[in-house]
């Protein structure tokens, strides 16, 4: 495992934002994560948790406060001017909500092409031609190259985002929530033509939702977010289940209604909400809420320890079980 | 207790309900799946005599207790609706007035439908609110919509609507703006609720795991039209329709198959 490379490396990454009355907001408290080519990355979590302000800083749309963001071993989160938007070429993101992400007054091919454009790659003779080809990609009919956004439906959109991010041969594709929009069934034709793509071409992918059931199918690894920490980093099928899982990652597990639950089980959730990001708890975050907690939560913030292959934790529940001394 | 029969419901002469049917009894939940635009939201309007500008029901009839809903004009329909008919929509804080507080529009409610004091009223609200574990109720009270999160304002939703004991409850997806945890708090209050007062509620949902938990009865609407109906041991596991199946098919599960 140890050779696999590194596209993209997070080192201790923290976003502070400052509240209008100047009270400091910790939207990222040193996130450090590492992703892998030809990988899925889940980062799971909820309202709050941090994980869309993780994507911004990765696609260089925010500037950490601290920290570094290794894009190939190069650090790129203080890049300034025209080195700056030359990187822009390698992450891509597809949005939530396909119906806002367009310009309504932009042809399908103007939107997929703009970024090819941009960076001079094709003429604009060669429009027509290359968004056709990128339709294709994304299994729609290449006609739709002359039709408005506003004329597809929900599913058909995301696709059109798809095949706009994948343009530039993006060494990372981030989906921020690319399915929540979406109606059920549309949701998995997506998520199959996302697989298929990242099979073909080997696509390198963060994957922002907040469905761990999906995440847990789609996903290489996850990184499970609370209120601006990585709580947990774990192989993508083994999330929420076994032995080893922090509490949080349990809760979310216990509050999800799947149709092969056992529905004669009473609900399992937490009763209480997660406090503000403006009043994170000292020591660890997720102590207020966890059934867990000891007098050492409160004093010291847990960290991430490696507890078995590609399994870490951070909560001294833990502490007592040896670091995996093994490959990462 | 309810019988829609064999309603078509139009926009501008559109039909996008057609041929639905539904008989429920005292205490019972049923749910209604699909995506948007099957027309699920537009039934429970109807119900209530909610439907937009320019949505009728042309065809079929809505009892309730015997009595025909669609007949009665809007002093008689106020009389039901509020009290014996209530509804929790998706984001509560939209319903709320967002320039006065919790208090003054619950009190304010509580009072169109019974004839009490402002103080007694203040106190079954707070009461109500405390009953759907609110932390601290009249901290509540004094609250502006804004000031709440959401799913404290969706408690409020559900205080609002359970605080006369309705005999039917529609709730319009209650929880698909929440995080996975609050969504489990609010479906647990729903159902802790159910219990007190035995409530019927038709709930409107996309989440089909959401409906199995809590239904006696499911229905799955596609394209306007009821595709298959039947309890949750029919619907998830002997799905006849093809789109039930498809739908079935497309939810990620916990032990489902994974695919990378």
């Amino acid at each position: 495992m140890s050779e696999r490379e590194v596209i993209l490396e997070a080192k201790d990454v923290t976003k502070v934002f400052r509240t209008t009355k100047g009270r400091p907001l910790t939207a990222n408290d040193k996130v450090s994560l590492k992703i892998y080519k030809g990988e899925t990355l889940g980062i799971a979590g909820e309202s709050g948790c941090g994980k869309s302000t993780f994507i911004r800083m990765v696609s260089l749309l925010e500037t950490p406060t601290s920290g570094e963001i290794l894009f190939r071993g190069r650090n790129v989160a203080d890049l300034k001017g025209e080195a700056r938007r030359q990187n822009c070429r390698h992450v891509q993101m597809v949005f939530q909500d396909p119906g806002a992400a367009f310009s309504p007054r932009m042809k399908i091919k103007d939107i997929i092409c703009e970024s090819l454009r941009n960076f001079n790659l094709i003429s604009p003779g060669e429009v027509t031609a290359k968004a056709q080809e990128l339709l294709s990609m994304v299994e729609l009919p290449p006609e739709y190259a002359d039709r408005y956004a506003r004329d597809m439906s929900g599913g058909q959109r995301q696709r059109v985002g798809i095949a706009r991010a994948l343009a530039l041969e993006p060494d990372l594709l981030i989906c921020d929530e690319v399915t929540s929009a979406l109606d059920v069934c549309v949701q998995k034709k997506i998520v199959d033509l996302l697989l298929k793509l990242q099979k073909e071409k080997n696509i390198t992918m963060a994957m922002v939702c907040h469905d761990i059931a999906l995440v847990r199918a789609v996903a290489h690894r996850t990184a499970v977010m609370y209120l601006g920490n990585v709580v947990e980093i774990v192989p993508g099928p083994e999330i929420g289940a076994g032995e080893l899982c922090h509490p949080y990652t349990r809760a979310l597990r216990d509050s999800i209604f799947t149709i092969d639950m056992d529905f004669t089980k009473p609900i399992e959730s937490i009763e209480s909400e997660a406090p503000s990001p403006l009043d994170v708890p000292a020591g660890c975050p997720f102590r207020n809420r966890c059934e867990h907690c000891t007098e050492r939560c409160a004093l010291e913030k847990p960290k991430l320890r490696t507890l078995a292959p590609g399994h870490q934790i951070a909560c001294h529940l833990y502490d007592d079980l040896p670091e995996y001394a093994g490959e990462e | 207790m309810l019988k829609v029969d064999h309603i078509t419901v139009e926009y501008d002469g559109r039909p996008v309900v057609e041929d639905f049917s539904l008989e429920m009894g005292n205490g019972e939940i049923v749910s209604l799946v699909g995506e948007s635009g099957s027309g699920k939201t537009t039934v429970i309007r109807a119900i209530l005599g909610l439907l937009p500008e320019g949505g009728e029901v042309s065809k079929g009839d809505i009892l309730f207790e015997g009595r025909s809903l669609l007949g009665l004009n809007e002093t008689e329909l106020d009389a039901i609706r509020g009290r014996d008919i209530t509804m929790i929509f998706q984001d509560s804080g939209a319903m709320i007035d967002p320039t006065s507080t919790i208090g003054s529009q619950f009190i304010e409610y509580v009072r169109t439908h019974e004839k009490i004091g402002k103080e007694e009223a203040y106190k079954k609200a707070a009461a109500m609110l405390a009953a759907t574990r609110l932390p601290d109720a009249d901290n509540v009270m004094h609250s502006y919509p804004f000031q709440l999160s959401g799913g404290m304002r969706q408690r409020v939703g559900i205080a609002m609507g359970m605080v006369f004991h309705p005999k039917l409850l529609l709730a319009d997806e209650p929880t698909s703006a929440l995080d996975v945890t609050t969504q489990a708090q609010i479906i647990r209050q729903m159902m802790d609720m159910y219990r007190m007062s035995k409530t019927s509620i038709i709930i409107v949902t996309h989440n089909l795991g959401v409906a199995a938990y809590m239904s006696d009865k499911i229905l799955v609407m596609k394209n306007g039209r009821v595709v298959e109906q039947g309890d949750r041991e029919a619907i998830l596991h002997h799905p006849k329709n093809d789109y039930t199946i498809e739908l079935l098919d497309a939810i990620p599960t916990m032990d489902g198959e994974i695919y990378v």
